[in-house]
């Protein structure tokens, strides 16, 4: 193998690894937006990841069939619980009042332990261990191109994916574009800039930080389908998440709180977390590679706050409650 | 059902409000159907009843989901308690689960207080474990067994630095550019894991004969000298968490430091027009705060495992924050609710083996519980007032005339 099919296939795992990632990272760059300061990723990603396996294998197993019906089950059923996630945390920290960090931490404990809760329910009852049947796990898999994957170094850089992949990138644009070019989501920035401020625009500040962590809770579950449903093929493995969920948390701040920014960053990550496999540097053991995005994140956010670009940082509400009668 | 139970307390306590003028009526009927105002004071026996309603609501939540998979909730609640606390051995595996844990939300209720979100213990608890794991492996390797007191205490002293080194970090950061505390000190959980992890694959820190990444059992290499002595059946760190709850409740509340501690917590202006080094006061908290979680981690490697695991610090810290949270940062009550979660997990492990549940039933029970307690908070704080009838005089005619 030469240097560059070496590259090339690094990227295309990069990008593999990094799509879920980017999905997360775009559910919590729409949450943060807000002001709401969600550090429950990671729970709402296990949330998701068992509840989309469920719901493929579910489906098979009551209905009988396989492919594309479980998947829409598992896409749509993996949406809704990590919205329903996201609707906890609005509930608590927009309507109750409670501390941002303690809830998102709270979240995280709480979608863990729901995530490996039911995951070991659902082998128990599958009789061992939970998988999808082939035809579901085609679905998930690369998406046929034809003559298209075989073409030297494009086929492999661009067609050589599952089909979340696409989606994620499309969901990049588009939240970019909602947020730079919509009214919506210029009210949005504004709730999450300064909601007092929004507040006497007539924008419902309540209304916007629901929706908006809401929705973003539902992509970190469609983030954490794919970890269940793409990464281990339907099968449930208890640590199918792994920290994906703070990754993406940290993924924000690398990314600058943009959804466009977010594509490349998520597969900057995407590549250091499998780069020990593919670019192995003789004497660096496999675990110091795993530090890196971590340690890069630390880099990112104090660079960033030595610098103190004012477009580059985070909405400046991100973290504390709203209280309309303190204004 | 808690609201609504608050509701008629409330209702009750309110003074009726006169009629209001006809002219008023169209006014009155913008009026939301629920609002909320502050309430004056608040009794302990209110808060009591809140939180009560609070935790009983998060068991109902808990036994459903129970349900949901077909177990008996009641069994599996009286089997919890049963399998923490049944038996003296079961006790001291719950004791000595609850030991980390106490130190590590004594440490981060610290850093709570002055509104620092040291969310790293995880990272500290194993730094100090790194640090005190090193003069044990050097000793190994070497050859060189010192006595049993000066091995302990360099492995106190190192641990402390190491746990103190990762809390300095941040609040190093944090105090002079307004570095992100909360992901600093979370990616330094990784770090230290992914650390842990390249350990064990170091072959100079595994058993000799070892063809599996682990490091090795510091108590047999070394004639037992690492392992804590044990009282009551528990290794003796449950008296060293004890000791440091008291001690950090009297520095909380009764010296200068945890004054200034109080006074950055509420407001880092008022701080630094009171003359106060707010820059130092933090990192020095930080220091301390690490360097307890660094000294639970030293528990850990000496009393509880007597090796160093990527799990060595196992949740503990993420864990430590929800206590601290639960106990209002308050280092005396956090010793039965450290004491509580121990019992959650100790007692799911049990009822895994006995009724087939999930040992991940205790990280499901602690988020519903904190999640409650969260809630409750809110109908301490305020109450809701619903659109009175007193307001719509039809309503009151009709009242009469029945």
């Amino acid at each position: 193998m030469n240097v560059l099919t070496i590259i090339i296939n690094w990227i295309n795992a990069a990008i593999l690894a990094g799509t879920p990632l980017l999905l997360a990272t775009n559910g919590e760059i729409l949450t943060e937006k807000s002001g709401n300061l969600n550090l429950g990723v990671e729970g709402q990603m296990y949330m998701g990841a068992v509840t989309g396996l469920a719901a493929a294998w579910l489906t098979e197993r009551w209905f009988g069939v396989g492919g594309i019906i479980p998947l829409i089950a598992a896409v749509v059923f993996a949406f809704l619980m990590g919205c329903i996630s996201g609707l906890i945390y609005s509930v608590l920290t927009v309507t109750l009042r409670a501390n941002q960090n303690v809830t998102g931490l709270t979240l995280a404990i709480f979608g863990t332990g729901f995530g490996k809760f039911f995951g070991e329910v659902l082998s128990n009852e599958a009789g061992g261990y939970v998988t999808v049947g082939a035809e579901t796990k085609h679905v998930f898999g690369n998406i046929n191109f034809g003559n298209l994957t075989e073409i030297p170094v494009i086929g492999t850089l661009f067609f050589r994916y599952n089909w979340l992949v696409y989606f994620s990138i499309i969901v990049a644009v588009i939240l970019g574009w909602f947020l730079n070019k919509t009214r919506k989501g210029l009210s949005l920035r504004a709730v999450g800039e300064s909601p007092a401020t929004a507040d006497s625009a007539g924008i419902n500040v309540t209304r916007y930080k629901y929706a908006a962590t809401t929705i973003g809770g539902g992509l970190c579950g469609l983030a954490g389908m794919y970890m269940s449903m793409v990464n281990q093929k339907g099968i449930w493995v208890t640590d199918c998440v792994s920290g994906y969920g703070w990754l993406a948390i940290a993924l924000v701040i690398f990314s600058t709180w943009s959804p466009l920014r977010a594509i490349y960053s998520s597969i900057i990550f995407g590549g250091l977390s499998v780069m020990y496999m593919r670019v192995p540097i003789p004497g660096l053991p496999r675990d110091i590679y795993m530090m890196f995005p971590y340690i890069a994140t630390i880099i990112v956010l104090i660079l960033t706050s030595i610098r103190q670009i004012k477009e580059h940082a985070q909405p400046a509400s991100t973290g504390l409650n709203y209280y309309r009668e303190e204004r | 059902m808690t609201d609504q139970k608050i509701n008629n307390v409330n209702v009750q306590e309110q003074p009726k409000t006169p009629c209001p003028p006809a002219q008023d009526i169209h006014h009155q009927l913008k009026e939301p159907l629920v609002r909320m105002t502050k309430r004056g004071v608040v009794t302990t026996r209110q808060k009591v009843i809140v939180y009560v309603a609070g935790f009983i609501l998060a068991l109902v939540v808990g036994a459903l989901m129970l349900l949901a998979i077909g177990k008996n909730p009641f069994f599996a609640y009286r089997d919890m308690v049963v399998g923490s606390f049944g038996t003296a051995i079961a006790s001291a595996e719950t004791i000595r689960i609850a030991v980390p844990l106490l130190i590590a939300s004594v440490a981060v209720g610290f850093a709570f207080k002055m509104k620092f979100w040291n969310i790293g213990a995880e990272g500290q608890i194993l730094a100090g474990a790194i640090f005190s794991s090193y003069i044990v492996i050097h000793s190994i390797n070497n050859n060189n067994y010192i006595g049993r007191l000066p091995l302990h205490l360099i492995m106190v002293i190192l641990a402390m630095v190491g746990g103190a080194l990762f809390g300095f970090l941040p609040a190093y950061f944090k105090t002079k550019w307004e570095t992100n505390e909360t992901l600093f000190t979370l990616m330094l959980n990784y770090v230290a894991i992914h650390y842990v992890a390249y350990l064990q694959s170091l072959r100079s820190w595994q058993h000799p004969d070892s063809t599996y990444p682990k490091i090795v059992d510091f108590a047999t290499f070394t004639n037992g000298k690492v392992a804590l002595p044990r009282l009551f059946g528990v290794h003796i760190g449950w008296i060293f968490a004890i000791i440091i709850a008291v001690i950090a409740y009297f520095y909380l509340t009764k010296t200068k430091h945890g004054y200034e501690i109080s006074v950055v917590g509420d407001s880092l202006n008022t701080a630094r027009y009171a003359g106060m080094n707010t820059r130092w006061i933090q990192i020095r908290t930080l220091l301390i705060s690490g360097a307890l979680c660094g000294f639970a981690g030293y528990l850990q490697v000496a009393g509880a495992n007597h090796t160093l695991t990527a799990t060595t610090a196992g949740g503990v810290g993420f864990t430590a924050i929800t206590v601290a949270w639960l106990a209002k940062l308050n280092p005396f009550v956090m010793i039965p609710i450290a004491i509580f979660i121990a019992m959650l997990q100790k007692g799911s492990l049990f009822i895994q083996s006995t009724m087939r549940i999930p040992a991940a039933a205790a990280d499901l029970l602690t988020g519903l519980i904190l999640f409650f307690m969260l809630g409750s908070e809110f109908f301490i704080e305020y109450k809701l007032v619903f659109r009175s009838k007193h307001h719509a005089p039809h309503i009151e005619q009709k009242e009469v005339s029945a």
